[in-house]
Parts: structure tokens; sequence; C-alpha cells
């Protein structure tokens, strides 16, 4: 049983390297205020992941929003043994610039295809900070996805 | 990233190792966004070292050690090493922080929370970082001028900083602001740069936005019509003043992450459409109407069901000496509900000014509190027993309902007055 694997190259925003269980989402996520830094549980009101945790996941999302506390609340996920095991983002700015690099995560960003799209939640997702490169296999069974969604 | 001989001589350690820790940590973080050199600032708003309890047990717990240097060192600069912090080497001041220097038992917190406080507080202040505490430096003490750069935290500052003012910073964040406090080096990037400042997309207003509560309802759109991007607004705005600039970029940093904004005719690099758009033509052009005004209110009061009232929170971001002034008209010779709750607040200068004028008075009398330094999300504190919260700030709705498990409703200060003097939520959309 093979599974498929896509390789997807962009440019290192922290190095390092990280592998883990893809969490996917196409919304924009806060920091301060937006996750829960004791658990690395999203908590914003209207957000899809609301209540969903990262903790030792490989978060792939836009990017960041909101306050400027949000590299100190994922620091604090650093320190609670909460964070994210590696980080793929569509979109750069200073808050997930300095908030990726004090957590400390592998990240990545600016790749060849859109990670929202490519990977799936649920997906194994290896990320290679230095050399900017994510290799995703993607899981095998649609049954098991829909056991993980529900 | 390229380095000027003064930063590469920092990076070498001929600063200090504080300096030297408080360089690397802004090369990793220039390096993370792509920027290629760095610009120099003299004006730093941050939180230096200062800590929650959570922190200081932390680090006494897995470092030895959890006083101020031990914390700016291993947390602040992200250092592997205990250092010790020099002075401040930038013009820079201390934002919001965690409690009320006097009310700090009616937030709940403990005696043991307050004299880190002060502890915290003797050490900023000992380092020469001046202690506005508040989101709002620009009505406490700093005003940058025009084209400044700036490297400051509260991206309800950050918004007013760029937009109405005209100087430049990016968001930064704790860590960023706490190395430039001892370098005056911030990365070149975004803000700074003339290209990065024009608008991206344009907003047109199709219904009159006058008020308080109309300007920050329209920021609230606009965060989530653009995100992250540089709206161009124009169309029927009308009373531009700096409260309704501060409600509406709080609120547009809050529900996007709106950094910029321009006003054609208002604000400083909007004289015009064109010098507001610059060569590029909008990526959107996004209407302002009745039905998005009615949807945007409808969205701001979904987590308020019950009526029934039992915390008003005024002051975020912190009020300014005019809204001092509302409030005390509104309050006067009247009685807050019993077991209903009124907690202003704002800055330490402001509240100098309120005390003078007998504004703090007329609240106190009225049964309210007037406090200072933080809010009801910083501090994550609300009268015990709250359920149902009113509020006037579009960017507090955002977040307090989440971060303390209450419902809340957005209306204007008049609506949350009358909530205070009532119990009761009358609220609606005029």
């Amino acid at each position: 049983m093979t599974a498929e694997t896509i390789v997807l190259r962009g440019r290192k925003v922290v190095g390092g390297c990280a592998e883990g269980e893809a969490l996917v989402t196409r919304e924009t996520i806060s920091g301060w205020g937006g996750i829960d830094p004791m658990t690395g549980t999203v908590i914003e009101t209207h957000h899809e992941l609301r209540g969903v945790s990262f903790k030792d996941k490989v978060l792939v999302f836009p990017g960041a929003k909101g306050s400027s506390g949000w590299s100190n609340a994922f620091h604090m996920t650093r320190l609670t043994n909460s964070a994210p095991k590696a980080m793929v983002f569509n979109i750069i700015n200073t808050k997930i610039a300095l908030g990726a690099v004090v957590t400390r995560a592998p990240a990545v960003t600016d790749l060849d295809q859109d990670p929202l799209t490519v990977i799936e939640t649920g997906d194994w997702v290896k990320v290679d900070g230095d050399r900017g490169v994510v290799e995703v296999t993607k899981r095998q069974h649609p049954a098991a996805r829909r056991e993980s969604a529900s | 990233m390229r380095l000027t001989d003064d930063e590469r001589a920092m990076l070498d350690g001929k600063g200090g190792q504080a300096v030297q820790k408080a360089m690397e940590l802004l090369v990793r973080y220039g390096e993370a966004l792509g920027a290629e050199r760095f610009v120099d600032t003299n004006n730093v708003a941050g939180v230096p070292g200062s800590s929650t309890l959570f922190l200081k047990k932390y680090y006494e717990q897995h470092a030895g050690n959890g006083g101020y240097e031990a914390i700016y060192s291993l947390y602040d600069l992200d250092a592997d090493q205990i250092m010790s912090v020099p002075k401040a080497n930038t013009y820079c001041c201390h934002l919001q922080g965690g409690m009320d220097p006097e009310n700090w038992a009616e937030l709940g917190m403990s005696e043991e929370a307050h004299q880190h406080f002060q502890e915290d507080e003797a050490q900023v202040a000992a380092r020469g970082i001046q202690i506005l505490k508040t989101c709002t430096p620009y009505l406490a003490g700093n005003v940058p001028a025009k084209g400044e750069h700036c490297a400051w935290m509260e991206s309800s500052a950050v918004v007013f900083c760029n937009s109405v003012i005209g100087a430049r910073t990016n968001t930064e964040g704790r860590e960023s602001t706490s190395a430039a406090t001892l370098t005056g080096k911030i990365p070149d990037w975004g803000f700074h740069r003339d290209e990065s400042r024009r608008g991206t997309h344009r907003i047109e207003v199709h219904v009159p936005v006058e008020s308080v509560l109309d300007w920050g309802m329209l920021g609230y759109f606009i965060g989530y019509a653009v995100e992250e991007n540089i709206p161009v607004i124009t169309g029927a705005l009308s009373q531009s003043n700096l409260i309704r600039h501060k409600h509406f970029g709080a609120a547009a940093a809050s529900s996007g992450g709106v950094e910029m904004y321009h006003i054609v005719g208002v604000t400083p690099e909007a004289a015009t459409l064109e010098m507001a758009m610059g060569p590029s033509r909008p990526a959107a052009t996004i209407p302002y109407g009745p039905a998005e005004r009615r949807a945007i209110y409808d969205r701001l009061n979904s987590v308020g069901r019950d009526p029934n009232v039992d915390y008003v929170m005024l002051g975020c971001p912190h009020y300014s000496i005019e809204q001092m002034a509302e409030a005390a008209r509104l309050l006067a010779g009247k009685k807050i509900r019993s077991g209903c709750h009124l907690w202003i607040f704002t800055s330490r200068s402001v509240k100098g000014m309120a005390d003078r004028n007998g504004y703090t008075k007329a609240i106190q009398d009225a049964g309210g509190l007037v406090m200072t330094d933080t809010c009801s999300a910083i501090s994550r504190a609300v009268p015990k027993g709250t359920k149902v919260v009113a509020l006037d700030s579009a960017k507090q709705t955002h977040y307090l309902p989440a971060m303390a498990n209450v419902e809340a409703w957005f209306g204007t200060t008049e609506d949350c007055i009358q909530a205070a003097l009532t119990g009761r939520w009358n609220g609606e959309l005029k």
C-alpha cells in the first residue's frame, strides 16, 4: 500500500525539522484573545477551529491576525508544551514571523502550491524549515478521514 | 541581512551580552520576515520585562530564577542564559499591564500578584522606560511625528500611529520591542517603507457614518472585508476626530489585521484617492450601505441574549478625557442599579485630568469605578458572577465574550450607561 506523497517548496521562516498530523484552517488565527496558550486551543468566537487544539500538530493556515500579543501567546504555548510541531502558512507578517521565531517551531511560507488546497486535516506532514520543503503524505482511507472528523 | 557597522558591533558583543542577544533575536526575526536591513528607531512602545505570576513561577521552577532580568533574558530576548539587563538605549514607553495599581483587589488580583506588579514597575522605571501603562500612548505622553520610525506593540495604537499620525510602525510584539529598547533597531520592512503604505482595497461608504458607534461598526466591517490589507475609504464619513479614529482603528485591527487605513481627504497620506492608492488599482471595491451596517450591528450583538446586564465596561481603547467627561455627564446625580457594576478604564495621565475636573468623583458618586493600566480583556477580570456585559467598543466585544465566557451587548456609550442605571439592555440600531 503506497501512500500519495506531495512535495511543496518554499522559503525558510524558522529552521529545523518536524513532522506530525496536519491541522488545516482557511481562516487566519488570532494569538492573544484568539487561542488559549495553556492548551493550544482556538477560542475565537466565530472561528471554524473554535475548541480545537493545535498542540503537537503541523498547523497549516493562511496567517496571523489580530493583537500584537500574537508572538507572546504562541511563545507561551512553547512553555506549556502546547505549541504546534511546525507551521506552514501563506502570508507573512510581523506577528507570525516573530511568533514563529520565539515558538522555535520549524516554519515555512511562500510555497509553490497553496498548502491550504493541497493539505487536509489528518494528512501526515514533514516540514524541513532550513530547506523550505514540506512533504505531505495523504491520508489513505476516506473512511478514516470521516472518523477523524466526527 | 545586510548589517551596518554599529549593528555588527552589537552582534559581536561590543554593547554587552543583553544587547548582543537582543540583536541576535532581531536578526532571526528580520530573516523570518525576509527583511534586508534594519531601520533606526528612537520610539519604542512595549511591555519590556513585565510578567504575570505564571511566567515568574515558570522560570523559578525551570531556570531557578523568576526575577525581572531572568524574564527579560529568557522570555523577552528568547536567550538561553540569564543576563544583566542595562538601561534602555531608546525613548521607550511601557504599554498597558495586568492590573490597576489601586483597585487591584476589585479585579480579583492577589496580594502576591500585586507585589510582583510593583516590583516589575520599579525595575521598568529603573531602566528609564516611561510608565504610561496604556493602550493609548498617544494620549498619555508619546505622540510621534509624521514619518518617524517607531517600534510599537498594541494593534489599536499601531493603526492610529500609521493612519492618523502618519508615523511608521509595524505591529511589533513583546520580544521585538524589548530587543529594540536595547538596540534602537527594528527590521526595515512593511510600514517603514513607502511602497507598503499604499491602499490595496477601496471601501465606498453609502450610509452616513457620523457617531462613534458608526465609526466603530465601519471599522469592524472593514477588518472582516480586507483582513490585513490597507483600505482606502471614500464617501459619507463625517465628524472625524480622535475618539472616532481610536474606535475605528481598534475595531478594524481586531476583526481583521488592519495596521493602516486611508480616508480620502482626512488622513495624512490620502489627500486624494490617487495619493492613497499609488500606482496600483484596488484589488476590490467593497460597498458599505444600510444592509452592511445592519449586518455588522447584528454580528456584534450575536453573543447577547439575556437583556439583564450585570457589568458595563467602558474604556477600550482607554478612554480619552473627552470620553471621561461624557461618562460623568451621563451619570451626574444618578445611581447605578444595585447588583450592576460599571468599570471605566483609562490611562493614569487621563485619570489625573479626570480627577482635577471632578469627572472621577462624578463616576464614583454614581457607583462606578475608574481604573487605569488595564482592561477586562487584558486582566481577564470581570466582576464576580458576571454573566452579561454591555460594551461600547467593537474591539472589546470581539474579545471579551470568548475570554471571560460571558454574553455581550454592543451599543453607544449612552446605551451602556443606561444599562448600568437600569440593569437592562435597551440598545437598538437607530
